[in-house]
């Protein structure tokens, strides 16, 4: 009789059965299963005019053709309509927060960042998405959506064609934009000025 | 034009998992040195074990020693090793069904040339001397009757 596939087997109550040879032994319990990938990175068109920028201390994006959309780092197409996005659009390095994360916890491989540290959803002042930060400069628990921030760059002689060239974003100490008006809400906001919703 | 951009990129995780009480047997036995597979309601012995039976979802509980020797079921010939294989000289891969077994596990077949290798031959199992709960606990197979 063959079990009805759609209902979820029982768990197992831990009660197996083992040949005699292992009834005294301290069972495993867990099992290391590390995963490494390599990969030779090669920015296309788009990310390749990024990241060039960059070492001039600009930041690009790119503008969607269908509703002026501002899309940072350009990926060469606006994801929503699939319509390819020629124009760059060079941004200041000024914006907000838009969402954030503090870590408190060490990551394998990142002894770089010091704890505790920010990871911020950057929306720069005339893009329409965010992009990913540090935030620094500021004690952890004063961060908050709507934040107006900052970038601080390496000096001159160490920029790279690099996102690594922004070090963090520091407060400014402008006022903050409305939460309401912050992040993933700045665009619904936006279009709704624009059709006369908030007129 | 702008010389092209490349860099090295690397994606790392150091997961553990716990393994639930089949597999964690599974791996104990690998450490004390036996191999083990489950038996299913018809008799029927599945290696390496899985928590459940693959046709009627019903739990397995039934842990039963197999092997160490078994039958090469099909094989394949790796020349070279990728960087991250658990082996650093060319080898074979194979689908092995150990002695009390029914299914045929995955595991490498240590022998120096893929001359030495045919559906149907005998070999057995050789371990690590130092083990710790891990299916690299298990070196790879051999020829039945090759030196240890």
């Amino acid at each position: 009789m063959s079990a009805d596939p759609s209902v979820p087997p029982a768990a197992l109550s831990g009660e197996v059965c083992l040949p005699e040879k292992l009834a005294d032994v301290e069972p495993v319990r867990s099992v290391r299963t590390p995963i490494r990938l390599e990969y030779d990175f090669i920015p296309g068109a788009a990310s390749s005019g990024y990241l060039n920028a960059f070492a001039d201390r600009k930041i690009l994006g790119q503008r969607s053709p269908v509703d002026g959309a501002v899309f940072v780092p350009p990926r060469g197409v606006d994801p929503r309509h699939g319509a390819a996005t020629p124009d760059y659009v060079e941004l200041p390095d000024t914006g907000h927060v838009g969402g954030f994360c503090v870590t408190n916890l060490p990551i394998p491989g990142r002894d770089d960042l010091e704890l505790p540290y920010v990871s911020a959803w950057i929306h720069l002042d005339g893009a329409d998405i965010g992009f990913l930060g540090l935030v620094a400069g500021i004690d952890t628990s004063e961060v908050r959506m709507g934040m107006r921030v900052q970038a601080v760059w390496k000096p001159d002689d160490q920029l790279g064609r690099t996102a690594e060239n922004i070090l963090y974003w520091a407060p400014t100490g402008e006022p903050d934009i409305p939460v309401t008006a912050a992040g993933t809400n700045a665009w619904h906001a936006k279009q709704a000025v624009e059709s006369g919703d908030q007129g | 034009m702008a010389e092209r951009l490349r860099a090295d990129l690397v994606l790392e995780y150091p997961f553990t998992r716990t393994t639930g009480p089949v597999i964690g047997a599974f791996l104990t036995g690998l450490r004390e040195g036996i191999i083990l597979g489950i038996r299913r309601p018809d008799g029927t012995v599945l290696c390496p074990p899985t928590e459940y039976d693959p046709e009627t979802s019903a739990p397995l509980t039934e842990l039963v020693e197999v092997g160490p020797g078994g039958e090469l079921v099909s094989w394949t010939w790796v020349d070279p090793p990728r960087s991250q294989s658990p082996w650093d000289q060319p080898h074979g891969l194979g689908m092995i069904r150990l002695d009390g077994a029914d299914t045929p596990m995955v595991h490498g077949l240590l022998v120096d040339s893929a001359n030495e290798l045919s559906v149907g031959m005998r070999v057995t199992a050789r371990w690590r001397s130092e083990r710790e709960g891990h299916i690299a606990d298990l070196e790879g197979f051999v020829p039945e009757g090759a030196s240890q």
